[in-house]
């Protein structure tokens, strides 16, 4: 391994930012020797090396590829403009970290897609392999190229760029898919008949394998298979029992530091909160646990594989795992005998939580986090939060007697029939909890209390209730954000609060991309080559490129963010099965409407759909 | 018990910032199960003092860094521990106890002088510009800090040196009294014959850091003793 060549020089390394960023080696990483593996498989996360290292779903997919002895997974990230632009230069391609060989001698290049900021990095990726962008002129010696992730429950704007897409959870296909592969190969067919053969495995969509029509008024007339035999709709796959099913036990180690320096334990999958603007909470459906045991067991190997210095537990919703304080007493017991820290994020502030923190973290400096989400319990009602002020302020006044003084509030703008009472009350809930806490007489509380009010801007996403909503405008948004801050300044203990609000440009892009459809596609391609790239990094976000892309194309970004689409509209994605169907997402777009609150999945079952999947939360209770 | 490591950075790991390599450490340590000291409150880590920083890009067979252990097995089978559970191109060459002595006697405060090995990779070094460089009484440098541009001396600094078919080879004051980095030698050196190289002319591997006990310049490692 010391000897392995760098694709690099040494003049380059040297003239880039941190040049750790593309040598590999890391702690747990893993080498194969090339001519000992049958599939070369390259796993991409398309952002800088810190945010890529930092995602859980690649450690698991890494650790699953390369247990497998005739696969090889490597980890590619996108390289940082500086060096995008010595390899430009120099027409070095692009290589993966362990054998720091090009990419595109790989059979496989598979891409998370997390958000739709990175598409254009996307683009950049594949042009610095070398891989031609459209998957239509590929030919027989490029990788597969296959998208993943979130952001492909719509993968629509990004179709003509993928030769596959893999809807839903990793664990259960891939093995499948790669000896479809070998198959193949074997029997010397071609591309084409691979991707025909993927198209038949659950959870895989082949984008050239369909063609979508529209009407006069730019809505879809039709999207259907091309070929008799390939399925109309496709469901997403998900690991039934995620107690036994692959997880690392030695996690990678970054040598430089990165955005999430922690071993991560993913404690469950899904939610049962059904918050109506949320498509995590609706596409992991049914929530399903790990089991306890596995936990422990994951949590102390990966403590003692890494040496690293924190835990963290990861879910949508880490107060609904119903074991939750045997697990957290057990960490916090290992964690101290081993100095380690442990953090404990999306948990509720309850007696428990409150606890918790104290034994964990200092109080006078670490803060109290609520994400109300919305300002008033009417919004708060449409949006199906089960958060109420009494909550809140219960949940505040008890942790400001315990000694804390800190508290940062996450709300969004700009949710379907938000008025400006809700606007204004988003700066008056602030204004109630620093009331709350000068409530306490001054000898017992710790000096001033600093309120934080973050708001970002709301975008409708594919598969909830609110996918048929319109946007706001960028100056809707704008308008709003400065009647929270006016509103905040007009108050009382206004010295305690504090205000901070995103910029719009970035959000209406992201509205367009969360639900485009296949025409949006060369909108992406144009905006790469006027030079967009890193589009989720403020300092190189450029607004003026996209807007240029879209109107060279002749495509109205309206048309995807400040319409309102009918529900009898076929949606860009509609050929996907989440589980969940588009009656239930109708009816709770009725039922906010209406501002009717939709119980848990473990208050009461709403028949979302999800139990076809046979687990999880639908089944806790029938056996 | 104060424990003091020597370790080399050679291969890829020339790469890794001095933090990064810091937070290495603090990993490795955990791995190794080394029964280190913790530093008190909600954030623990293990207490290290390293010796003299090396240089983005540079290599080396003497690094130093101390540690304050509770209890600890023999060198040779800590070695063993710390070699097992890091990457190949960080190992560790000794491991010795030091006297506990006051606070202020660690890795960092006792190093005086280090030994380079300088490899020039574009060109042959010019043999008589360095002896004439080095045969002046003086050789001034600007230093750039924050504030203000400075005139330092470094001949004094330059302790020995002798040309090789290996390279240069340099002992050259190290330390918060005088302090010269390689580097600055060969600035120097590249000022002196009026040239621009190229980026990257020269690798800069250290080789060793020492004390300097009674006019003697020991190397760090031997200020203490092996654990059997
Ligand atoms: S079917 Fe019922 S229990 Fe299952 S996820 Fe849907 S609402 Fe929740």
């Amino acid at each position: 391994m010391s000897t392995r060549k760098l694709a690099l020089s040494d003049e380059i390394l040297m003239s880039v930012e941190k040049p750790a960023r593309y040598i590999g080696g890391e702690i747990n990483c893993v080498y194969k020797k090339k001519d000992e593996v049958s599939i070369r498989f390259a796993m991409c996360f398309p952002d800088v090396y810190e945010i890529g290292m930092s995602h859980l779903g690649i450690q698991i997919l890494y650790d699953m590829f390369n247990s497998w002895d005739d696969v090889w997974c490597e980890r590619v990230y996108s390289p940082w403009p500086d060096l995008d632009a010595v390899m430009r230069r120099e027409q070095i391609p692009l290589f993966a970290l362990e054998s720091q060989e090009p990419i595109r001698e790989f059979d496989f290049l598979g891409i998370t897609i997390q958000y739709e900021m990175c598409y254009t990095n996307i683009l950049q990726v594949l042009d610095l392999a070398q891989i031609p962008l459209w998957a239509g002129e590929r030919g027989e010696d490029d990788p597969i190229v296959i998208g993943g992730g979130p952001c492909a429950y719509n993968p629509e704007p990004l179709a003509p760029f993928f030769d596959l897409f893999y809807i839903g959870e990793g664990e259960t296909q891939y093995a499948p898919m790669m000896e479809l592969y070998k198959k193949n190969r074997e029997q010397g067919g071609s591309r084409q008949d691979f991707l025909q053969a993927c198209a038949m495995l659950p959870g895989i969509y082949v984008p050239s394998l369909y063609t979508t029509t529209y009407q006069d008024d730019g809505t879809i007339a039709a999207f259907s298979p091309t070929k008799e035999g390939i399925p109309a709709r496709i469901r997403k796959e998900i690991v039934s029992d995620v107690s036994r099913t692959y997880y690392p036990d030695k996690p990678l180690v970054p040598f430089m530091q990165v955005t999430q320096d922690r071993v991560v334990l993913e404690i469950q999958r899904g939610c049962i909160r059904g918050c109506r603007f949320c498509q995590a909470g609706q596409i992991y459906r049914p929530v399903r646990e790990r089991s306890l045991d596995f936990l422990k067991e994951k949590a102390i190997r990966m403590l003692e594989s890494t040496g690293c210095g924190e835990i963290s537990l990861s879910s949508l919703s880490s107060s609904d795992y119903s074991q939750l304080k045997e697990l957290v007493y057990f960490l916090i017991e290992e964690t101290q005998k081993r100095h380690v820290n442990i953090s404990l994020p999306s948990l509720r502030i309850d007696a428990f939580s409150l606890d918790v923190m104290n034994k964990i973290q200092d109080v006078k400096k670490s803060s109290l986090t609520f994400a109300p989400e919305a300002g008033t319990q009417r919004m708060r009602d449409v949006i199906n939060k089960g958060l109420t002020e009494e909550d809140i302020l219960h949940g505040a006044g008890q942790a400001f007697r315990g000694g804390w003084s800190k508290v940062k509030l996450y709300f969004m703008l700009g949710q379907p029939g938000e008025t400006d009472e809700d606007v204004m009350g988003i700066a008056r809930l602030a204004e109630r909890i620093a009331e709350e806490y000068y409530e306490i007489p001054k000898e017992e509380r710790n000096g001033k209390c600093q309120i934080t009010s973050s708001t970002s801007f709301f975008v409708p996403k594919p598969f909830t209730p609110f996918q048929w909503a319109p946007m706001n405008t960028a100056e809707e948004f704008l308008r709003k954000a400065y009647l929270v801050k006016d509103t905040m300044r007009a108050q009382k203990n206004q010295k305690s609060l504090r205000y901070h609000y995103h910029e719009a440009d970035v959000t209406m892009l992201e509205g367009v991309l969360a639900r485009g459809d296949r025409r949006i596609a060369p909108v992406i391609l144009r905006a790469y080559q006027k030079g967009c790239l890193f589009d989720s990094w403020n300092e190189y976000f450029d607004d003026r490129k996209w807007k240029e892309a879209f109107e060279e194309e002749g495509i109205s970004p309206d048309f995807y963010t400040i319409r309102e689409r009918s529900l009898e509209e076929i949606l860009p994605w509609d050929f996907i099965d989440c589980g969940v169907t588009k009656r239930f997402l109708k009816q709770e777009y009725e039922r906010a409407m209406a501002g009717i609150v939709t119980p848990n999945c473990r208050m009461r079952c709403s028949g979302c759909g999800a139990a076809v999947f046979g687990g999880g939360v639908c089944f806790e209770n029938t056996n | 018990m104060k424990i003091r490591i020597k370790f080399t950075k050679t291969g890829h790991m020339r790469f890794i910032g001095h933090l990064d390599i810091l937070r290495y450490f603090q990993k490795l340590m955990r791995r190794a199960e080394v029964d280190i000291k913790y530093s008190e409150g909600f954030s623990p880590h293990p207490v290290m003092s390293f010796a003299q920083p090396l240089g983005l890009g540079d290599t080396s067979e003497g690094e130093y860094v101390d540690i304050e252990v509770q209890s600890t097995e023999s060198s040779a089978a800590m070695l063993r521990r710390l070699n097992e559970k890091s990457c190949p191109e960080i190992r560790m060459l000794k491991y010795v106890q030091i006297a506990d002595e006051t606070r202020r006697s660690n890795a960092m405060s006792n190093v005086a002088a280090a030994d380079y090995q300088i490899l020039f990779r574009k060109e042959a070094p010019d043999e008589s510009a360095l002896q004439a460089m080095l045969a002046q009484e003086t050789l001034v440098v600007k230093r750039k800090t924050k504030t203000k541009e400075m005139e330092t001396d470094i001949r004094p600094m330059i302790l020995s040196w002798e040309l090789g078919e290996e390279g240069l080879f340099v002992r050259l004051a190290t330390g918060s009294t005088a302090n010269c980095k390689p580097d600055t030698l060969i600035e120097a050196y590249d000022h002196f014959r009026g040239v621009t190289p190229p980026p990257c002319a020269c690798h800069f591997h250290r080789l060793e850091m020492y004390a300097c006990r009674e006019g003697l310049f020991v190397p760090l490692y031997q200020l203490g003793e092996e654990l059997l």
